[in-house]
């Protein structure tokens, strides 16, 4: 039978991480469980679900940060940033839809965890780069801390980092403390509409790469083949009839415009350029944040996101598709590729040997649970790598009482 | 400064240590004279000095791994060292220690502008990566202000920051990949040219580990176009108090200035008589606040920065009129430290930072410090992420007077804690703040962070004495301690 602990508050997370340490008891560690079917499969009596760990502790929108328990969902964060004209700018993204659940059902606490950041990622970074701090308990039962409230400070080595994207394999977050930044009062996507017949995905990227280059200060660049684009719940994407590059320009409005039109002049040799208003702009980029293409997709059951040098992005989803039958979104400029497959083998080995060629790593995002059991999910650690990976498993969690065996065999 | 007795054993067998690494590095790399070794006595914390054992001057990847192998096997203690320019202390030598100096890894490997990124060795400028790619209109953007000596393999491992970290982050946001040797001389790769790790962040950690966790022989850092514009304004405040609220609006209006600096009454006066900035000397806060973006953004948030200022109470609010102006605005501020300089013997820049909001508070009560000590502080304070450098000034040369200073700066660092900052916001601890940190984390804290130092180097022989109070053996932080039983709770919810 399947335990389930749903502490309510700090203290009572300590007793229950320390109950299991005692009973060498291992957790599987959750909290909107939005991401459950991500990473390796694992087999644990019990569960540590942290959906009773609540609330938006402080929020200064003066101070530029925000501290929530782990369990908040995105949707109230979401909603108190938005009152305040302020927003994560890492773009956190639901792929509940894309992993076959409910969409809003993620937490703040897994969205560190898992380390994930939408297409501001290439401008604003990741969740890793937005966590000033937290709260935890380590495997090893014990509280602690690390970071604090402000951008700036290199106090001790920097825990949240390790932390953000460990999948909750170290220790449980109580409270994490992320930076918090304006939110652009206006945004404008230009897009390029690909009209030649065959391959374009090559003058894609060097579009792309022009756009970021620029000085028009891009927060967002990505190329859908025309298979994708024609999925889009955006008119101008979908009837586009062929693939289309998407460009985003956000800030204050008259600066908007200057750079819009600068960057139209930028990009007008690579063919016709449509623009997308605010709304628009929105709907589109939050469907390449959450990769709507592939939600739901039956018939392309496999998928991974492959993270390369963005002027490469073409070139290994190119000699991928050749070989196999699926479907690719661009996103980063090329840097992020996300990668769908028909059939039920996750063919990992192509993958990973197209992804060697440029350096880079790639991770089976979603699976059925029998290809993520024999499948290494994230990129293989090897030589020094593992062992420093196992050791810092070691520190945090010696028994291996939490997430055990979500990343790595045995981390 | 209380540093780990010197193993006499490893003393005693200079010679041999010194001939064996000559072995590994050929050469003029390896220096054990002791004149030559004085250059190599301390870092930008000059009031600790102590000579290194031996200095080795490595030039290549498999050298550092050859020298690394053999002090692991040997149970030798090594410093890495790269400009010497830290502030903390982080580069100070050790007696029975090998200064292990990163100086001849002075070649940028690889621009790429397809990807935005330079690879480089680690010897190599913060200005002189920027340099390499100007005339393309690209920078690199963590800028410390010592940037024109200060190597980048030193900025990875003290997490260095600058003027406009608000905006463009320190230089953990702004690296992509790092190559590092490990004690036991394992040769180790983390990012490269690509976002995110695809395991663990361990390239997030070592970075502002200050030379705890390896030595580091090539990075991998993100350059970003250079903007359109850049425009800076000058604003005056009759008291500290408008300032800080003029900070806390302009943030409140969604504005991120690429840069916003506040300096005091104290620190106008000793700039101006220094530089001649055309600051005006009637004011108790002088801000800089400088827009950096598209021409047509600019010029936007330049008005809304004025309106902000003036509703503020600002006496002074002049916008530079052409480039020339505006690196005058910022010159003064450029040569605040060498500006005190002129006007006190001695001083010492203290670094911590706090939450904006608690400007004000902080500097009546730093005043109150300053007259408890009898000693003057000035300051300059980066105001835009709430990093403060109060210069203590005293002189050395007065007997108790550096005693005072040095207390000053820990009341000074216990302040900003309590008020909820933090001990360091870009100098590092080194050995300079390594008795404070008991003061912001507990002592399970700093047990979780060293055992991060026990996955990389279980034998603490990296830059031990260094960051941590305590050094605790890993056989001791490994030991497990269960504290209940059973479950204790019928308080828990259970399903």
């Amino acid at each position: 039978m399947s335990d389930t602990l749903k502490p309510e508050n700090a203290e009572q997370l300590l007793q229950a991480v320390q109950w299991a340490v005692a009973e060498k008891q291992p957790l599987e560690v959750l909290a909107g469980g939005s991401k459950r079917a991500y990473g390796r499969p694992m087999q644990t009596a019990a569960t540590l679900d942290l959906s009773a760990l609540y609330g938006i502790k402080i929020y200064e929108p003066a101070e530029l940060y925000m501290t929530a328990l782990a369990g908040t969902p995105m949707s109230d964060i979401d909603a108190a940033l938005a009152e305040a004209g302020q927003q994560l700018s890492f773009e956190p993204p639901d792929l509940g839809p894309l992993l076959g659940g409910a969409a809003n059902a993620g937490t703040i606490g897994g969205v560190v965890a898992c380390n994930l950041a939408g297409p501001r990622r290439i401008k604003e970074g990741a969740a890793r780069d937005h966590v000033l701090g937290f709260h935890a308990v380590s495997g090893r039962g014990e509280t602690f801390k690390s970071g604090g409230t402000v951008v700036k400070n290199v106090s001790g080595f920097d825990l949240s980092k390790l932390l953000a994207g460990s999948l909750g394999t170290l220790a449980v977050m109580s409270e994490v403390t992320l930076k918090v930044l304006p939110a652009p009062e206006k945004i404008r996507t230009l897009l390029i509409c690909w009209r030649t017949d065959g391959v374009y995905d090559h003058g894609a990227m060097t579009a792309m790469s022009r756009a970021l280059g620029s000085p028009h200060d891009v927060s967002g660049a990505a190329h859908l083949p025309a298979a994708v684009a024609a999925r889009s719940s955006v008119d101008y994407v979908s009837n586009s009839g062929g693939g289309v590059t998407a460009l985003r320009v956000e800030g204050p409005a008259p600066s908007v415009e200057h750079r819009a039109k600068a960057l139209t002049e930028t990009l007008k040799e690579f063919g016709q350029i449509e623009e997308l208003h605010t709304s628009n702009s929105k709907t589109f980029w939050q469907e390449i944040r959450d990769v709507s293409a592939f939600v739901g997709r039956d018939d392309l059951p496999i998928v991974w996101h492959l993270s390369v040098p963005p002027a490469s992005g073409a070139k290994v989803a190119l000699s991928l598709l050749e070989e196999l039958r699926g479907e690719v979104i661009y996103d980063w400029g090329g840097g992020s590729i996300w990668l769908a497959l028909a059939g039920g083998d996750a063919h990992a080995d192509e993958v990973r040997a197209a992804v060697a060629k440029t350096g880079g790593h790639a991770t089976l995002i979603r699976a059925p649970v029998d290809v993520r059991a024999e499948t290494p999910v994230f990129q293989p650690r090897l030589g020094p790598e593992s062992d420093v990976t196992k050791n810092i498993k070691i520190g945090f969690d010696p028994d291996g009482i939490l997430n055990p065996g979500r990343m790595y065999q045995g981390v | 400064m209380l540093m780990p007795k010197p193993d006499e054993t490893v003393i005693a067998r200079r010679q041999e240590l010194a001939d064996a690494l000559r072995d590994i590095v050929p050469g003029e790399g390896v220096i054990d004279g002791a004149e030559e070794l004085r250059a190599f006595d301390c870092d930008g914390l000059m009031a600790y000095k102590q000579l290194p054992l031996i200095v080795v001057l490595p030039e290549t990847t498999e050298q550092v791994s050859a020298v690394l192998k053999y002090c692991h096997k040997n149970n030798v203690k090594i410093v890495p060292r790269g400009a010497g320019t830290g502030l903390s202390g982080g580069a100070m030598p050790l007696a029975d220690g090998i200064t292990l100096g990163l100086s001849k890894f002075k070649k940028i490997l690889d621009i790429d502008f397809d990807n935005r990124c330079v690879v480089t060795q680690p010897g190599v400028t913060n200005l002189a990566i920027s340099q390499a790619v100007e005339a393309d209109n690209f920078y690199y953007a963590p800028d410390p202000s010592s940037q024109i000596a200060c190597s980048i393999g030193g900025n990875v491992a003290e997490n260095s920051g600058g003027v406009h970290c608000l905006k463009y982050g320190l230089t953990t946001n702004n690296i992509l990949g790092v190559e590092m040797v490990l004690m036991n001389g394992d040769i180790i790769r983390f990012g490269g040219k690509h976002l995110d790790a695809g395991g663990l962040d361990l390239m997030g950690v070592i970075t502002g580990s200050e030379g705890l966790l390896g030595v580091i022989t090539e990075v991998t850092v993100r350059i970003l176009r250079k903007p359109e514009t850049v425009q800076a304004l000058l604003i005056g405040f009759p008291t500290m108090v408008d300032a800080g609220n003029c900070v806390a609006d302009i943030i409140a209006a969604g504005i991120i200035p690429g840069g916003m600096e506040l300096m005091d009454k104290a620190t106008v006066h000793a700039t101006e008589d220094f530089v001649h900035a055309g600051y005006p000397l009637d004011v108790d806060g002088l801000m800089i606040i400088e827009l950096d973006g598209p021409s047509a953004e600019v010029d936007y948030l330049v008005g809304r920065v004025r309106e902000i200022a003036e509703r503020n109470n600002a006496s002074t609010v002049k916008t530079a009129a052409n480039e020339e102006e505006r690196v005058r605005f910022w010159s003064g501020r450029k040569n605040a430290f060498p500006a005190i300089g002129r006007i006190s013997p001695d001083y010492i820049c203290v670094d911590g930072t706090i939450p904006r909001k608690k400007l004000a508070e902080v500097l009546e009560r730093m005043a109150g410090i300053s007259e408890k000590h009898g000693l003057r502080v000035a300051n300059v304070f980066h105001a835009g992420d709430g990093n403060l450098h109060p210069l203590i000034l005293f002189d050395a040369n007065k007997e108790g007077e550096l005693e005072r200073a040095e207390l000053v700066c820990s009341d000074i660092l216990m302040l900003c804690v309590e008020v909820g900052g933090v001990l360091s916001g870009e100098h590092g601890i080194g050995v300079e703040k390594r008795d404070l940190m008991g003061a912001m984390f507990t002592e399970d804290d700093l047990k979780q962070q060293q055992r991060v130092k026990c996955a990389f180097d279980p034998g603490h022989l990296l830059n031990p004495g260094k960051v941590y109070p305590e050094l605790h053996r890993c056989a001791e932080l490994g030991k497990m301690h269960i504290h209940h039983g059973k479950l204790p709770f019928p308080d828990i919810p259970r399903f």
